[in-house]
């Protein structure tokens, strides 16, 4: 395969295994980029990227800010706040304001699920779904898949623990997709209101307490838990979710000692995690973030039709 | 005037009959059923070889969004909609803007509909406003021509309300038709609740919610001895309650919509907002179970919920997209296609849930092909395949998941109260 013959990253679902694999090889090579002195390449010049969110975000749309100037695109931002959504401007005539002005890749955050389909199947430019409602976050996934491929060379027979809120998580879901394809033994963790049944769909386990599961685990990707929550009574209150759900410093002796500690951030500490586990050698959250970028590059640089990169050429002079 | 329908098979399922039978109009009338009509000078003559001679079609559930949203669909409109589909007799559902709650409304419709080609029946709403809170005058809804009662496009929440609402409407026997929905429940739900909706990360809407209503219903019914009929069917444990219902001697009726055993849920990551509808498309296994409550006779009738929304609205992220598909134009194809010719149903078990029960529900003077009935007809050739398309649909809103579908089952001709008011080009 030399590059990705897709106009859309728009789920993990819809990517084969060997896209994941190509996207995350070209992604090591723009991260080896980062240690120059000069870090961007004139791969997307004279391209034009668009950022589209409909919902807050800071992390990932800088990260998609990053990618796209180290790949020297002409970058433009637009944010929609969510209250005008009802009675502004449509999404599909936004977007055809886009289209009109020439812009090649949107990248879309919504808070509505399938709304960067819904998209993708009345626009020619490429649609990069940077989160949509509960349902997917490719590249959070992918980056998420880049981690550990870092760390452990291969995924297959890993052991993934995802523990938190589930229901509704589009990292969750695009994780379980990513680390499902490339082998990797997922097990769901949280308390039953906020890890449906349903998701065994996926060929995941699922296990209502963390104090058994945790030995096993090869790593474990802690979610952000959501305060709003405890108001529907998916559970009762934050302490009694720590006491239960958190990585505490006493639970993680019982941990491997080589267990690799993700978290897709922000973190909210004292809930999901201890204070003393972020700063763990085990914690790669810092490291994801780095990952984030080189990943965002590597997929708008395979979807422009780049061909697949392997190792970075010595630095000349 | 006079018009003879020549060399059809005439299905009539309130008599039973399935027989190659001559069938002669006069001005608004059957005259005559039998073999070897002769045509009289100055007679009309429709030669039916290879197709069903129906009584005119009825569909008790239909949103023609007049009063209110005259720029989707009008009572004029939609009536002109339904006889291009074979229908002769279609009852409009309150949720207009104003809602049908008073008999000045009631009238409106009727006077309307006077202008259109077919018979048009109101439902009136049960409650003042929709608002759930007191019922409606439902004695002045009757005598301007209301046929039964709904609040259908969202519940009635109450207990009872809907205790009161059953046992007044006693006197004048008529069913409350329910919109059996728990939205406590339902949350903010957009789709079935199962392996679709966490695949695709949308809020579901469970079976329960639905189901739960439908119990309670069913147990108010047998409270107050009143008549429930229970709209759009979904789920196969509704199907279960309902027969249980039955069994036990409780007076409940209902009635199922096309797209439920036509579709499932998978249909939702494809069509998006087209197909999203409430109740939602549900699962292989409750699409199975609403063919066999079908079969089994559970299910009584099968009605469109023909629900017209605009492009505009309709083409929004699924979330924010409205409820509802229109379902005239594809109701026959779909009960030809899904339920005759791969579910081997009978004509008479697949045509009497549109005709003669749904007549017999709501006691409208329609569904029968004999001597002295009003002369509504519609002549359907079963094997002619239609192209769902652009054109194939007339409704001003194109809201539907069967676009691009081929189907068996042509509408050749409807006839209204004598009138052709349909004849396929």
């Amino acid at each position: 395969m030399n590059s990705l013959k897709r106009k859309d990253l728009l789920d993990i679902q819809s990517l084969s295994t060997e896209e994941i694999n190509l996207i995350c090889r070209s992604a090591k090579y723009f991260k080896d980029m980062f240690t120059r002195s000069v870090k961007s390449v004139p791969v997307l010049r004279g391209k034009t990227v668009c950022t589209l969110f409909y919902e807050p975000s800071t992390r990932t749309r800088l990260s998609f800010d990053l990618a796209a100037k180290r790949l020297s695109a002409d970058l433009i931002n637009f944010t929609v706040s969510t209250s005008s959504v009802v009675k502004g401007e449509s999404l599909i005539d936004t977007v055809h304001t886009l289209e009109a002005m020439k812009v090649d890749y949107i990248v879309m955050r919504h808070a509505a699920s399938m709304a960067p389909h819904f998209l993708s199947k009345n626009i020619n430019a490429s649609v990069i779904n940077a989160g949509d409602g509960f349902h997917a976050h490719p590249t959070q996934a992918l980056l998420d898949a880049y981690s550990i491929l870092e760390k452990r060379g291969s995924i297959e027979g890993l052991h993934i623990g995802i523990v938190g809120d589930i229901r509704h998580s589009r990292v969750a879901r695009s994780d379980i997709e990513a680390f499902k394809k490339l082998g990797a033994k997922v097990t769901l963790c949280g308390p039953p209101t906020l890890v449906p049944d349903e998701f065994r769909i996926y060929g995941v386990d699922i296990s209502y307490s963390l104090d058994d599961l945790l030995p096993h685990l090869d790593v474990i990707n802690l979610l952000r838990m959501q305060k709003e929550r405890q108001r529907g009574s998916l559970f009762p209150s934050l302490r009694e979710y720590h006491k239960n759900f958190a990585l505490t410093v006493e639970r993680f002796r019982r941990c491997r000692p080589d267990i690799i500690i993700m978290h897709p951030g922000p973190i909210n500490r004292g809930i999901e995690l201890d204070n003393a586990i972020v700063d763990l050698p085990n914690t790669i959250i810092n490291e994801q973030v780095t990952n984030g970028v080189a990943v965002r590059m590597s997929i708008f640089y395979l979807l422009a039709g780049g061909a697949p990169l392997e190792n970075l050429p010595e630095e000349q002079g | 005037m006079k018009i003879v329908i020549k060399n059809g098979r005439v299905i009539d399922p309130a008599t039973g009959t399935d027989a190659m039978l001559d069938v002669l109009i006069e001005d608004d009338r059957i005259r005559q059923l039998s073999a070897g009509i002769k045509v009289g000078e100055g007679s009309g003559v429709i030669d039916a070889s290879g197709c069903l001679v129906l009584p005119g079609l009825i569909d008790m559930h239909v949103h023609f969004r007049e009063p209110g949203r005259e720029d989707v669909e009008t009572i004029i409109g939609g009536s002109m909609v339904a006889a291009r589909s074979g229908f002769t007799s279609v009852c409009t559902m309150a949720n207009t803007t104003p809602p049908i709650d008073n008999q000045a409304l009631v009238r409106f419709i009727k006077l309307e509909a006077e202008k259109g080609p077919i018979s048009v029946f109101p439902i009136a709403a049960v409650t003042k406003g929709l608002q759930g809170e007191e019922i409606s005058e439902m004695g002045e809804l009757i005598n301007a021509g209301a046929v039964a009662f709904s609040d259908d496009g969202r519940p009635i929440s109450s207990s009872i309300l809907m205790r009161r609402a059953l046992e007044y409407s006693r006197m004048f026997d008529v069913p409350i038709l329910s919109h059996a929905e728990d939205l406590e429940l339902t949350d903010e739900g957009i789709m079935n609740e199962g392996f679709n909706s966490t695949l695709l990360g949308l809020k579901g809407i469970p079976g329960e919610s639905e189901e739960i209503i439908i119990s309670r219903d069913s147990l108010l019914a047998r409270l107050s001895k009143g008549r429930l009929h229970v709209c759009h069917v979904s789920t196969g444990g509704s199907v279960g309650i309902i027969r249980n219902a039955k069994q036990a001697g409780i007076r409940v009726t209902c009635e199922t919509a096309p797209h439920y055993f036509s579709l499932t849920d998978d249909a939702v990551a494809d069509q998006l907002s087209m197909a999203k509808m409430k109740p939602p498309l549900r699962t292989e296994t409750d699409r199975l179970a609403i063919i066999e409550g079908l079969k089994s006779g559970v299910i009584d009738v099968i009605a469109t919920d023909h629900a017209p929304h605009s492009l505009n609205e309709k083409m929004q992220e699924l979330e924010y997209a409205p409820f509802g598909i229109i379902g005239l134009e594809t109701a026959v194809p779909l009960i030809i296609t899904v339920l005759v010719k791969d579910n081997g149903f009978s004509y008479i078990e697949a045509f009497e849930k549109i005709t003669i029960n749904p007549a017999r529900i709501l006691k409208l003077p329609k569904g029968e092909i004999k001597a002295g009935a009003e002369a509504d007809i519609t002549i359907i050739n079963p094997e002619r395949k239609v192209l769902v398309d652009e054109e194939f649909l007339v409704s001003k809103c194109k809201n539907t998941p069967f676009m691009g579908r081929e189907l068996y089952g042509s509408v050749e001709y409807t006839i209204s109260n004598g009138n052709i008011v349909y004849t396929r080009k």
